[in-house]
C-alpha cells in the first residue's frame, strides 16, 4: 500500500499534488534521510558486530572466558539493580507531584529535574569526587570511619543515579498531564485509600509509560561511561564496569574481545530499541 | 478537620521525597562545584580559564558542538519530514533507529567510530585517499558529536511537522504558490523555531559529551582535547579547583541551553498555535 503511494501518486483519492513534493524530490529527501543514517547509525553497529566476530565464533566466546570481563559485568548488573528501583521511584514521585498538583515553583521544578540531562557526564562524576574525594569536603572524615564512596561502588552508583536521574520523570510527567486526573478522582470518591487509588488506577493507566522509563533508565545506567569513569579509578576486578573494561581491552589493543563485549551492550541497545518501539505503540493504543 | 487543600492525596510525600532526592544527589553536589570553583577567588578562576590550554579545549568543545549542531539540523529537517510526511518501506525502523544513541553506550559508540574514521578503517581510508583526516582530528570529534545529537533535532520537529495544519499549504497552493514556495515560505518559517530548539538540545548534549569523542579525538593538548577530558585530567592532577572552574563554565552552558530550549519552545508553541 505503502509503496503504491509513492511509485503512483496521481492515483490517489485525494488530489495530493498541490499539498506534496514531485516524485522525485520525495526519493530525494527519502535517500538522504536513510543514507544519513546508514552512514551514521547502521554502520557503526555494523563494524561492532564484525570485528566482534574477526576470530569467527571461538574468539567471541574466548573473550568472555576472563575473569575481569566476568567481574566486570557482575559490576554493572549490581550497579543497575541499585539505580533504576532508585530513580523509577523519584520518576514516580517527581510526575505524580508535577502532573496532579498546582503549586509555585512547579515549572522551575520540572526544570531542575531535567537539568541533570544536560550536564556532562564528567562533571556529573567530577561532583561526587569534590565531596567525597580524599581531598574532598567529607574525605577527611569517611577515611576517619574507613569508608570508602570514591574509587568504589557507593561512588559509581552515585554518579550513575545523577546521569539517569531525568529518564523515569521526563516520559512519566508530560504523559500523566495528558492522561488527567478525573479515574483518580473518581477512586478517591468511590473511598479509596491512597495506595488503593495508586495501584489499581494509577499504575495501570501509565504502566506502558513507566516501562518505557525504566528501559532507558537501564540502558543508560549499564552503558555510562564518562561519569563513572571518573569516579571509579579503574582498579581492574574491583570498580571496573562493562564500558569501563571495555576502554581497558579496547587501549591494550586486545580488539576483539573489546568488541565482543561492545557487541553485548549493542545487543541491549537493540533491545532497548524494539521495547521502545512495542511500548510507544501500546502507549498510543491505550 | 480543615479542608484538604487537594483533591487526591500524596502532595506532601510526593513532593517532599522529589525535593529531598533532587538536592542530596543534583543541587547539593553541584553546589559544591560552584563552591569549590570560587573559593581561590575570582583572580584564580580569570588564570585557569585563560590558560592557553583551557581556552583551546573549551573553543573546540564549543566550536565542534556547534558544527555537529549545525549539520544535525540540516539533516535533522530532512529526516524527520521524511519520517512524518512519507510513507516508505522501512519507515518503522529508521523511526526506530533514530534513538540508538541514546540507547547505545557513548563507549560503544566511541570504539565503533573511531574504528570506522581510523586512517585504515571503511570510510577512513576512503577519506585518507582524499587527503581527509577524520580520526584524531576536529572532523572525527564532529563526526562523534553528530551522532550523539541527531535525535534531539528529530524527535523535537517530529510532533511539530505532525500538527502542522494543512490548511495553510493548500491556501499557499491555492493562492498559486508552487511547492517549493510553499515550503520555503509557509512550512519552514513554521518549523523554524523548534528547529532552533532540537538544535540547541543536540548543541548542550554535544557540548560536555566525553565516552564517545576520546576514542576518536586523539586527546593531544592544544589540538583535539576537549573541555571534559581536561576537567578528567585536572581531576587526576589532584587540581580540584581548576577541574571545578573548567566544570562551572560547561555547567553555565548547560543552564543556559535549558533556558534557551524552554524559550524556543514557547515561541514554537505561539507560531503554531498550539
Amino acid at each position: 500500500m505503502a509503496a503504491i503511494i509513492i511509485s503512483d501518486p496521481t492515483r490517489t483519492t485525494r488530489p495530493r499534488k498541490a499539498t506534496a513534493e514531485s516524485l522525485w524530490s520525495r526519493w530525494l529527501i527519502i535517500s538522504i534521510a536513510v543514507g544519513f543514517m546508514g552512514l551514521m547509525f547502521v554502520l557503526p553497529l555494523v563494524i561492532i558486530f564484525q570485528e566482534a566476530f574477526r576470530k569467527g565464533w571461538e574468539g567471541f566466546v574466548q573473550a568472555f572466558d576472563d575473569r575481569a570481563t566476568t567481574h566486570a559485568i557482575w559490576l554493572t548488573l549490581k550497579v543497575a539493580a541499585i539505580t533504576v528501583p532508585l530513580n523509577t521511584l523519584f520518576g514516580l514521585a517527581a510526575a505524580w507531584c508535577i502532573s496532579r498538583f498546582q503549586f509555585r515553583g512547579r515549572r522551575f521544578l520540572s526544570s531542575l529535574i531535567e537539568l541533570p540531562l544536560w550536564v556532562s557526564p564528567v562533571i556529573a562524576g567530577m561532583v561526587y569526587v569534590l565531596l567525597f574525594g580524599a581531598q574532598g569536603l567529607f574525605g577527611p572524615a569517611l577515611k576517619e570511619h574507613g569508608i570508602k564512596i570514591i574509587f568504589a561502588l557507593p561512588g559509581i552508583v552515585l554518579s550513575t543515579i545523577f546521569v539517569t536521574f531525568t529518564f523515569v520523570a521526563r516520559v512519566l510527567a508530560p504523559q500523566m498531564e495528558a492522561q488527567g486526573q478525573a479515574e483518580e478522582e473518581a477512586a478517591m470518591t468511590l473511598g479509596a485509600n491512597g495506595w488503593q487509588m495508586f495501584w489499581r488506577v494509577t499504575l495501570p493507566k501509565i504502566k506502558w509509560g513507566l516501562l518505557y522509563g525504566i528501559i532507558l533508565c537501564n540502558a543508560r545506567s549499564m552503558g555510562e561511561f564518562g561519569a563513572v569513569s571518573v569516579v571509579s579509578g579503574h582498579i581492574r576486578n574491583k570498580t571496573n564496569t562493562v564500558p569501563l573494561h571495555i576502554e581497558v581491552l579496547y587501549n591494550e589493543y586486545q580488539f576483539v574481545p573489546a568488541f565482543a563485549v561492545a557487541s553485548v551492550l549493542a545487543l541491549l541497545a537493540l533491545v532497548t530499541l524494539i521495547l521502545k518501539t512495542l511500548t510507544t505503540t501500546q502507549r498510543g493504543a491505550a | 478537620m480543615t479542608r484538604p487543600r487537594h483533591v487526591l492525596p500524596g502532595f506532601k510525600l510526593s513532593l517532599g521525597f522529589t525535593i529531598t532526592y533532587l538536592s542530596l544527589i543534583v543541587l547539593f553536589p553541584l553546589s559544591m562545584l560552584v563552591w569549590k570553583a570560587t573559593s581561590g577567588g575570582w583572580e584564580h578562576m580569570l588564570d585557569t580559564l585563560t590558560q592557553a590550554r583551557v581556552v583551546s579545549s573549551l573553543k573546540l568543545s564549543f566550536g565542534t558542538a556547534f558544527a555537529a549542531a549545525l549539520v544535525n539540523s540540516v539533516f535533522g529537517l530532512v529526516t524527520a519530514w521524511a519520517l512524518e510526511r512519507y510513507s516508505f518501506p522501512g519507515r518503522r525502523l529508521l523511526d526506530a533507529m533514530v534513538d540508538l544513541p541514546f540507547a547505545l553506550p557513548t563507549a560503544v559508540a566511541g570504539i565503533a567510530l573511531v574504528t570506522l574514521y581510523a586512517p585504515n578503517g571503511w570510510i577512513g581510508s576512503w577519506l585518507a585517499q582524499h587527503d581527509i583526516k577524520a580520526a584524531y582530528a576536529p572532523l572525527g570529534i564532529t563526526i562523534a558529536l553528530t551522532f550523539v545529537g541527531f535525535p534531539f533535532v528529530v524527535r523535537t520537529l517530529q510532533p511539530v511537522i505532525a500538527d502542522l495544519s494543512m490548511d495553510v499549504e493548500e491556501a499557499a497552493a491555492c493562492l498559486g504558490a508552487n511547492r517549493w514556495q510553499t515550503l520555503t515560505r509557509v512550512v519552514f518559517p513554521a518549523l523554524l523555531p523548534s528547529t532552533l530548539a532540537g538544535m540547541t538540545l543536540a548543541f548542550g548534549r554535544a557540548v560536555g559529551e566525553y565516552g564517545s569523542v576520546v576514542f576518536i579525538s586523539g586527546n593531544l593538548p592544544f589540538k583535539t582535547e576537549i573541555a571534559p577530558l581536561l576537567i578528567t585530567m585536572r581531576l587526576e592532577e589532584y587540581d580540584y579547583s581548576g577541574a571545578a572552574t573548567i566544570g562551572v563554565v560547561m555547567l553555565a552552558a548547560s543552564f543556559t541551553i535549558l533556558l534557551l530550549s524552554n524559550l524556543l519552545a514557547q515561541w514554537s508553541r505561539n507560531r503554531t498555535g498550539r
